[in-house]
């Protein structure tokens, strides 16, 4: 990669007290970037309806990497009757079995062109290749070959002896996990037999475009999934259709309040994955080399822009001083630049907007009298770059405790009995993930008990598996996505909202 | 109510038959009987149009006393063990028999059913109960998973209780109906505030002395009666209320949503803070209405006011 001279000197003087790493970017040669791309309806590409266009940039860098199709209402009106009409007369009526073999295909698809997809990843979306390589890329296939094998087992999955679909899902991603959100949502959709008009983030959208020509090479029948690319506007368009009769969301918990006011009292069926505040619990016996890694994957795992991200640090009191000081000097070694060198452990903030945000919040940890503290490091003059950051002295009331950053940023808090910490954990109206390390397993299970947290990780943060639902309580939504509970949702038996 | 409402009419003097001693029918909230603190009663009739009964005419505040209670017993019914819930609730379908006749009578008036219809709606609504109790040490089995993850990890998923939630209780069907959705927020730990069918409001107060005389704790079940109308809107409002059934969202004639606020309002009011809202059933044609509540249950109602909360841990030595 050109165009990332600076990051070089970036990582190394952070990084200087342990390794030096001479640079080790991947190629960006095994992907084809085009110059536009159109919306993807009916199995074809064609452009937005007025012509209408965005940039897409590479956030590391702000250069330009393609020009991508806007769409209108119109344009979401042809989709959703794409869908519809493969609904009623391929998708629908194929056997299970046969739907099976699709998305074996897909998953199998995915996999062999795993580097291209995840070059892509990390120039759109400004993660370090390591994470795209690693994570998103490997768990996007392994959720499509998973659901896969659910597709002729419906009748044994739970929700009756001849559950049905839907009809057509319209399903909104996000920007943090591109390509993961989409395996997450549309491997579940196809099982079961629903179709889908998807609508990847703004910020975004080139993996999915890309996993275009997968559906092409995989000849899945045309308006099974449709791609339509565009902003909020285009997201409202596609969920507020009447021909839509589920929603897939994952996104912040303000878009999700808007959706379930949109979609009330009508009889679409909807699944939200919104925002969260996790903590990250320590007890004093924890074995802490494993918590400081764990918590440290924690909030900078994907540059914390991770709706699960362990953002509060709750440590126990006696631990603190000890706990921190380790933190810091890990964090000191963390290697942030280049998104593209296989050594960046932390890579660019996806948008200036973004980049906006997470300002904005830490400044006002600052103004509210938390102590703010990062490594030394540069970060790199063009593209948008947070360094990671620690606040230490957070009280319960600051905002930085309460609202999510979606950033590097640890707020650190401290608790002295275990009721402290589940009642700090719970305060909160989130409840998407928790945390907690400690070597005593009686006391693991017992705050699992108390958390009010969809997931719970104990003496590990940041797990994700095809088979392990994954969802939030309170303001973090409804509806699980992943494993067995995964088909609910997307089947008129199992669907409850 | 056949009964009472037959020796009311009667005269004293004169006749062998004795005035009876009438009942002061109030809301249930927190194991107490308060009255309405807005002092407001309305009249009820059955279905031929008679004298019933004045019933508690709860009022906003009522409500929202009614979540205060609901909230505050929340966590100890939820931490009760699943064997102990179970229980209990069984110990409510004793007491639900013991009360056969008096449910029977005030079903048959409420309702306009013959004895007979009367006696196999109660029938039913008992055996409802003793049904959702054998949920509670099931449920976790048949909803829950262990999850065979791809790594050195231990992943178990479970359902738990999603919190406080409001049931509208069905409008016509004044005790199946209302066991049959009060019940299964009650399986998994959830407390419940119900607001009981406006017209046939009778057998909700009788099934919330029978819960204050077993084994529920006080705050589990908070029975409003009322004008839906009034009470609906704050309570899908309300920051501290979980999950909706909006079941009672149509009409005694059919028509749809609570005394001409639309069930969707109430949903839109709930999305605020992403409450878990289970909206009125459809008929054939895909109209709302209230469903024929003879027909074998599903635990879905119970998994609807779930959430499944997924624990991982790494394996090893």
């Amino acid at each position: 990669m050109p165009s990332q001279p600076s990051t070089t000197s970036s990582t190394s003087s952070a990084a200087a007290a342990a390794f030096e790493y001479a640079p080790a970017p991947e190629s960006r040669a095994v992907v084809d970037i085009r110059s536009s791309y159109g919306l993807f309806v009916d199995g074809a590409f064609s452009a937005a309806s007025d012509d209408g266009s965005f940039k897409t940039v590479n956030p590391a860098t702000e250069e330009v990497l393609a020009e991508v199709a806007e769409a209108t209402e119109a344009d979401v009106d042809r989709a959703v009757r794409a869908a519809r009409r493969a609904q009623d007369k391929v998708w629908g009526p194929m056997p299970g079995r046969e739907r099976a073999k699709y998305l074996f295909r897909i998953a199998r698809l995915l996999a062999e062109r795993s580097r291209e997809f995840a070059v892509l990843e990390t120039l759109d979306n400004g993660k370090p290749i390591r994470e795209s390589r690693d994570v998103d890329v490997p768990t996007a296939a392994a959720h499509f070959f998973y659901y896969a094998g659910w597709a002729d087992k419906l009748e044994h999955a739970g929700y009756g002896a001849d559950p049905r679909p839907h009809g057509v899902a319209a399903q909104v991603i996000p920007w943090n996990f591109p390509l993961l959100m989409l395996a997450w949502k549309i491997a579940p959709a196809l099982a079961t037999g629903n179709t889908v008009v998807l609508k990847p983030a703004e910020t975004t959208p080139l993996t999915a475009l890309l996993f275009a020509d997968v559906l092409r090479q995989a000849e899945l029948p045309p308006g099974v999934v449709n791609i339509v690319t565009g902003a909020g506007a285009t997201g409202a368009a596609l969920v507020g259709h009447p021909g839509i009769d589920k929603v897939a969301f994952t996104g912040s918990t303000a878009v999700g309040k808007r959706i379930a006011r949109e979609i009330a009292g009508s009889r679409k069926h909807a699944t939200l994955e919104l925002g969260g505040k996790a903590a990250n619990i320590v007890f004093d016996d924890a074995p802490i080399d494993q918590a400081v890694e764990g918590i440290v994957n924690g909030i900078f795992f994907n540059q914390g822009q991770v709706c699960c991200a362990g953002s509060r640090l709750l440590v126990q009191e006696t631990i603190a001083e000890e706990l921190v000081e380790r933190l810091k000097s890990r964090l000191g070694t963390l290697r942030v630049g280049d998104p593209m060198d296989k050594n960046t452990d932390v890579g660019a903030i996806n948008s200036s907007q973004q980049l906006a945000r997470i300002t904005e919040l830490t400044e006002a940890g600052v103004a509210e009298g938390a102590t703010r503290w990062s490594p030394a490091c540069d970060l790199p003059s063009s593209g948008y770059w947070f360094a990671p950051t620690l606040f230490t002295g957070v009280s319960a009331a600051h905002r930085i405790a309460r609202e999510e950053i979606f950033g590097p940023v640890l707020s650190v808090l401290t608790f002295r009995t275990p009721a402290e910490a589940v009642a700090k954990a719970n305060n909160t109206p989130y409840g998407l993930s928790a945390g907690i390390w400690t070597e005593k397993g009686s006391r693991i299970l017992w705050m699992a008990d108390r958390l009010r947290a969809g997931v719970v990780w104990s003496n590990t943060f940041n797990r994700f598996d095809p088979t392990s639902p994954f969802g939030g309580y309170k303001e973090s939504g409804y509806g699980r996505e992943g494993g067995r509970h995964g088909l609910a949702s997307y089947l008129i038996e199992g669907s409850t909202y | 109510m056949a009964r009472t409402t037959r020796a009311s009419t009667a005269t004293t003097a004169g006749t062998s038959e004795r005035l009876s001693v009438r009942k002061t029918y109030k809301l249930y909230v927190g194991g107490k009987f308060p009255r309405s603190e807005s002092g407001r009663t309305y009249e009820v009739l059955d279905a031929k149009g008679r004298f019933l009964a004045n019933v508690a005419q709860g009022s906003r505040k009522d409500a929202r006393e009614a979540v205060v209670a609901a909230r505050a017993a929340q966590a100890g019914w939820a931490a009760a063990t699943a064997y102990n819930r179970g229980q209990v609730l069984y110990r409510v379908a004793e007491v639900l028999e013991g009360r056969r006749d008096q449910l029977v009578a005030e079903v048959g008036a409420g309702e306009g059913l013959t004895a007979r219809q009367a006696e196999l709606a109660v029938s039913e609504a008992i055996d409802r109960w003793v049904w959702y109790a054998g949920w509670t040490d099931k449920i976790a089995q048949v909803a829950g998973a262990a999850n065979p993850v791809a790594g050195p990890y231990f992943n178990l998923s479970s359902p738990e209780p999603t919190g406080v939630v409001v049931v509208l209780a069905p409008q016509r069907s004044s005790l199946l109906g209302l066991v049959s959705t009060i019940a299964p927020p009650l399986v998994t730990g959830n407390t419940v505030v119900v607001v009981a069918s406006e017209q046939r409001p009778v057998p909700a107060v009788t099934l919330s002395e029978v819960l204050a005389t077993s084994d529920v704790p006080g705050g589990v079940v908070n029975v409003l009666t009322g004008r839906a109308a009034e009470l609906a809107p704050p309570l899908a409002s309300h920051r501290d209320v979980d999950a909706m059934d909006l079941a009672g969202a149509v009409g005694l004639d059919g028509a749809t949503g609570v005394a001409g606020i639309g069930w969707g309002e109430l949903e839109a009011a709930a999305a605020d803070s992403v409450k878990r809202v289970l909206r009125p059933a459809t008929d054939r044609r895909g109209n709302d209405a209230e469903p024929d509540w003879t027909e074998a249950p599903r635990p879905q109602r119970i998994l609807a006011f779930t959430e499944t909360k997924t624990v991982w841990h790494p394996k090893g030595i």
